[in-house]
């Protein structure tokens, strides 16, 4: 029941808020998202670490095909959906300072997103999962559509264009998963995806049901060279628009590379994975060198972006169990270090009016809450020990390395890489001299710095003590691996 | 049966009630009428009947398909009340002209018997005929009238050809005859009944507007009073694929293998005409034009790949079609009306152009909200009823394992949504004119109704199960 909970009320509470209007619409969207958190919270807390599915919801939806509405939450999906519930609060609490037009429909419109992700990252039905996977994007392409920057209408259309592209190819492929699953008491056939899970698929069918996934993550997430989208949406949309896209969203590639494309056809990962995770290197070390020559803060974190989930997407691809841990805790770590760095941008955006690296400098003068907490971030995406970036990336990369080597060696250049662009960025906007529009730079105003406080609280959380979430993840992901193994080989 | 008696006597009854001064009582009589034939409809619930000499059956699935019907035309009447306002019009005609073109279309959909299913198909083009051409001092109305007629009499011919043969091959007119004549491929069967079957097919194809059989369609479309077109791309459709449905699977199952290749290849033709020629109209209402050949290609899939559940896919994707696309013609017609958006162009075409929805959400929510409603519908995205529409047909194809042909309709899918979307970006994104537009209170209902039927089939798609 709590899954549906979870789902349920951000829909309520936003459907009430499209009748508000003016500062009372912020604060009781941040009310709510409070709420939600602490649901989220409640549920990592009292979550049993095995790799059961807990806190069910299961509800004939189309009786007679034997789709349900099916929910619930297991070791993958905990630290997503705390991430989930996290993020939206702050993002939320991040715009205080800033006024909206027509707030009841942007704060509405982002708490439908936050359901939606929910439901993605709890279904337990392969339907249920297809249907909150796009109707996530409809909540975000209306925000960042209606409330980007001038050139928003034809970027976000190929962003919408493109995603669901690749979706239908998914439809396609949890069509015919669905057709070769057995009768069962009530229905012909089920759609749950552990049914999915229990096929035997000739390594034919595997092969294209593998690309009809890959595709649809691929672009989601976005593995090269199906990224295009990606930059310009992240710039052309409005700051909190781009937080949840890059907080939240492109983890649902992620997770669906994990919940499907793995235990579902092991045998179409053994003959096209190596292809994938090229991919996902070469994404990791283009988007990190053209990180280096951005200029435009947004641009930089976006590309900055493209190259961490790359690596994600190879230590899935890497099939081994730290790697696939490594991606889940890095899932939730790049979640709160990409919406601390967009919110950085974003200040120094409203306060300055420009982005670019060469017309900032010396904010460090006048800002020391807004240094250290840039810094903190910072170092937490550029994977220092004791941060959370740290954690992931050294599991993620210890997967790649049992992979292979050289494709390991590879991938190794995200951290110097990152390091440089990071960096580099943190110099030129916050040292050097002061432009004349920096010079009266204003240090963070409270609420801006109850953003950070909970974000910098989870940067050393998770790197300090990261067993706190590592335990929850680590049955499910033994017993997946468990899967991959059991089906890979009673084929050969 | 009874709702062909009752539709025919109403019709006649709105031809005299066209005597009276007033034309306030024709729209409420209409509606009442369509109400009274679809209560009636119902009566025979969980019955199989044969009527005039085994020449018409009716049983649940014909009755949810007169339902469909009679619904998508007790919508389009209740939007047209701008008949009202015109001079010119002479609305007792042309409802009593709707009334007996539905007569066609609830034969079409019961048929039991060839002769049945011409005469069907016969009286309700005859009567779009007319209505296509009802605005007498539109010259593009009158062309595509006059295009209409002679490309329909020409297919009409090629239809009662193939007839002809299909009784010389099997010495039967009924379904349930040419079925039983078919369905022993091992004694050889006629060549007659091949060439029949295609040149039939060919026919019906036509009324649908699939591909290569979609030429008149746009320009039908487009000259055609709003009003009518609404009333055309929804009935004429349901009507179409009903009876294509009831012929492939009573009559044509046995030599399936032999039809469903050439369906399959229209099926793929017409996807990719509709689709990619819709991208390039800069008139909405020739784009709807287009987008309904490319939902023709949707539905064929389900025909292409005949089995289990095309029964249930074709019901329901029409009957979200219709909703979505009345919905749309709906929005239209307020649009058009009163934003005068009817420039000329060079050619004397008017062009009913999307920029006409410029702003439109934020003038008047309902509308943009019932136009995006609709328009996603059409486009197939989750949590409307047209996906679920997509999604059952998908099924059927992949129960058949025609994969590629799954692959082309994926593919066009994504161009759909370039223009369906181009419409929300009008509304949404850009700004236009400064007045809103007037909407009577029961075109809301209608909208309303409309919208809310996309949304809760799209959110609970078992609502419909357990109809048919």
């Amino acid at each position: 029941m709590l899954t549906l909970a979870l789902i349920l009320f951000p829909v309520i509470a936003a459907t009430l808020l499209l009748v508000t209007s003016g500062d009372t619409t912020k604060r009781l969207a941040f009310g709510a998202a409070l709420a939600e958190l602490a649901l989220a919270v409640y549920v990592f807390n009292t979550f049993i670490p095995n790799a059961e599915s807990q806190f069910g919801f299961d509800y004939p939806w189309i009786g007679s095909l034997g789709i349900r509405f099916s929910s619930g939450i297991d070791g993958v999906s905990v630290l997503l959906v705390l991430l989930t519930g996290l993020v939206v609060p702050f993002i939320i609490l991040s715009t205080f300072e800033r006024n909206y037009e027509r707030p009841g429909a942007f704060y509405a419109l982002m708490l439908y997103m936050q359901a939606a992700l929910m439901g993605v990252f709890t279904a337990r039905d392969g339907f249920l999962f297809y249907l909150f996977f796009e109707a996530a994007l409809i909540p975000i392409y209306f925000l960042a559509a209606m409330w980007g920057g001038e050139n928003r209408v034809p970027v976000t259309f190929k962003f919408f264009v493109y995603t669901i592209f690749g979706s239908l190819f998914m439809l396609l492929a949890l069509v015919y998963l669905y057709y070769q699953t057995p009768a069962t008491v009530t229905a012909a056939h089920s759609s749950a995806i552990a049914d999915f899970y229990k096929l035997k698929l000739t390594p034919e069918a595997q092969g294209w049901v593998f690309w009809a996934f890959f595709i649809a993550f691929a672009i989601k997430m976005p593995i090269f060279p199906f990224h295009t989208w990606q930059p310009d949406t992240y710039v052309e949309s409005p700051t909190p628009a781009t937080m949840l896209l890059a907080g939240i969203m492109l983890k649902m590639g992620v997770y669906g590379l994990i919940r499907f494309i793995l235990p579902i056809v092991p045998l179409g990962v053994e003959t096209w994975g190596q292809l994938a995770i090229i991919l996902s290197v070469i994404g990791i070390i283009y988007g990190s060198i053209i990180a280096i020559r951005q200029r435009d803060m947004k641009r930089l974190i976006a590309y900055s972006s493209f190259s961490h989930v790359g690596l994600m997407a190879a230590g899935v691809f890497s099939q081994t169990e730290t790697g696939m841990q490594g991606a889940l805790v890095q899932m939730l770590a790049h979640g709160i270090n990409v919406v601390g760095m967009f919110f950085v941008a974003d200040i120094i955006f409203s306060r300055t009016n420009t982005r670019q690296l060469d017309q900032l400098g010396g904010i460090t003068r006048t800002t020391p809450k807004l240094t250290v907490y840039f810094m903190i971030m910072l170092l937490g995406s550029v994977a220092l020990p004791l941060t959370n970036g740290f954690i992931g990336e050294f599991l993620l990369l210890h997967g790649v390395f049992t992979y292979n080597n050289y494709l390991g060696l590879a991938a190794g250049f995200t951290i110097i890489f990152g390091a440089v662009y990071m960096l580099r960025m943190f110099q030129k906007s916050m040292f050097g001299p002061s432009s004349s529009r920096t010079e009266s730079f204003a240090d963070l105003t409270s609420s801006e710095s109850w953003v950070f406080v909970p974000l910098v609280v989870m940067v050393f959380w998770m790197g300090v003590y990261p067993q706190t979430f590592l335990k929850v993840t680590e049955p499910a992901v033994a017993n997946l691996m468990k899967y991959v193994g059991t089906t890979a080989v009673s084929l050969k | 049966m009874l709702p062909i008696v009752l539709l025919s006597i109403f019709g006649i009854v709105l031809l005299f009630l066209g005597f009276l001064k007033s034309k306030a009582i024709l729209l409420p009589a209409t509606l009442l009428f369509l109400l009274v034939t679809l209560a009636v409809n119902f009566l025979d619930w969980n019955k199989t009947y044969l009527y005039f000499n085994d020449m018409l059956r009716t049983n649940n699935l014909s009755m949810v398909f007169t339902a469909i019907i009679l619904g998508s035309a007790f919508m389009v009447v209740a939007l047209s009340n701008s008949f009202i306002e015109d001079e010119a019009a002479q609305p007792a005609e042309y409802y009593g002209i709707m009334l007996f073109s539905l007569v066609g279309a609830v034969m079409m959909v019961s048929f039991e018997n060839l002769v049945m299913l011409f005469v069907g198909v016969e009286v309700l083009s005859v009567a779009m005929y007319v209505l296509t051409g009802s605005d007498k001092r539109n010259l593009r109305s009158n062309e595509a009238a006059l295009k209409y007629f002679l490309m329909g009499s020409f297919t009409t011919g090629i239809m009662l050809f193939g007839m002809a043969l299909l009784f010389g091959a099997t010495g039967s007119f009924t379904i349930a005859g040419i079925g039983a004549y078919a369905a022993n491929p091992q004694m050889g069967l006629s060549l007659l009944l091949y060439v029949g079957l295609l040149m039939l097919l060919i026919g019906l194809l036509f009324k649908v507007s699939a591909a290569p059989f979609h030429f008149w369609t746009p320009d039908v479309y487009d000259g055609a009073p709003t009003i009518f077109t609404a009333f055309m791309s929804t009935v004429v459709k349901t009507a179409g694929f009903a009876a294509l449905f009831r012929l492939l699977s009573v009559s044509f199952g046995g030599v399936y293998t032999f039809w469903w290749t050439i369906l399959a290849i229209i099926t793929a033709i017409t996807l990719v005409a509709g689709n990619i020629t819709a991208v390039y109209q800069n008139s909405f209402k020739r784009m709807m034009a287009y987008s309904s050949i490319s939902h023709a290609g949707y539905l064929l899939i389900g025909l292409a790949a005949l089995g289990t559940q095309t029964k249930q896919a074709i019901v329901f994707y029409s009957l979200a079609y219709s909703v979505a696309t009345i919905s749309a013609f709906g929005v239209l017609l307020l649009v058009a009306q009163q934003r005068s958006t009817q420039t000329l162009s060079s050619e004397g075409a008017s062009t009913e152009s999307f920029d006409a929805f410029n702003g439109l959400a934020r003038q008047n929510p309902l509308l943009g909200f019932a136009m995006a409603v609709s328009m996603l519908s059409l486009a197939g995205i989750p949590l409307t009823a047209g996906f679920w529409g997509k999604f059952y047909m998908f099924s059927t194809a992949v129960e058949r394992g025609q994969i590629w042909l799954l692959v082309v309709a994926v593919l066009m899918s994504a161009v759909g949504i370039y223009y369906y979307f181009r419409v929300i970006i009008a509304m949404y994104f850009r700004d236009g004119a400064i007045e809103p537009i007037r909407v009577a209170p029961f075109y809301r209902y209608v909208l309303l109704a409309a919208t809310i039927l996309t949304l809760g089939l799209g959110i609970a798609p078992g609502l419909l199960q357990g109809l048919f």
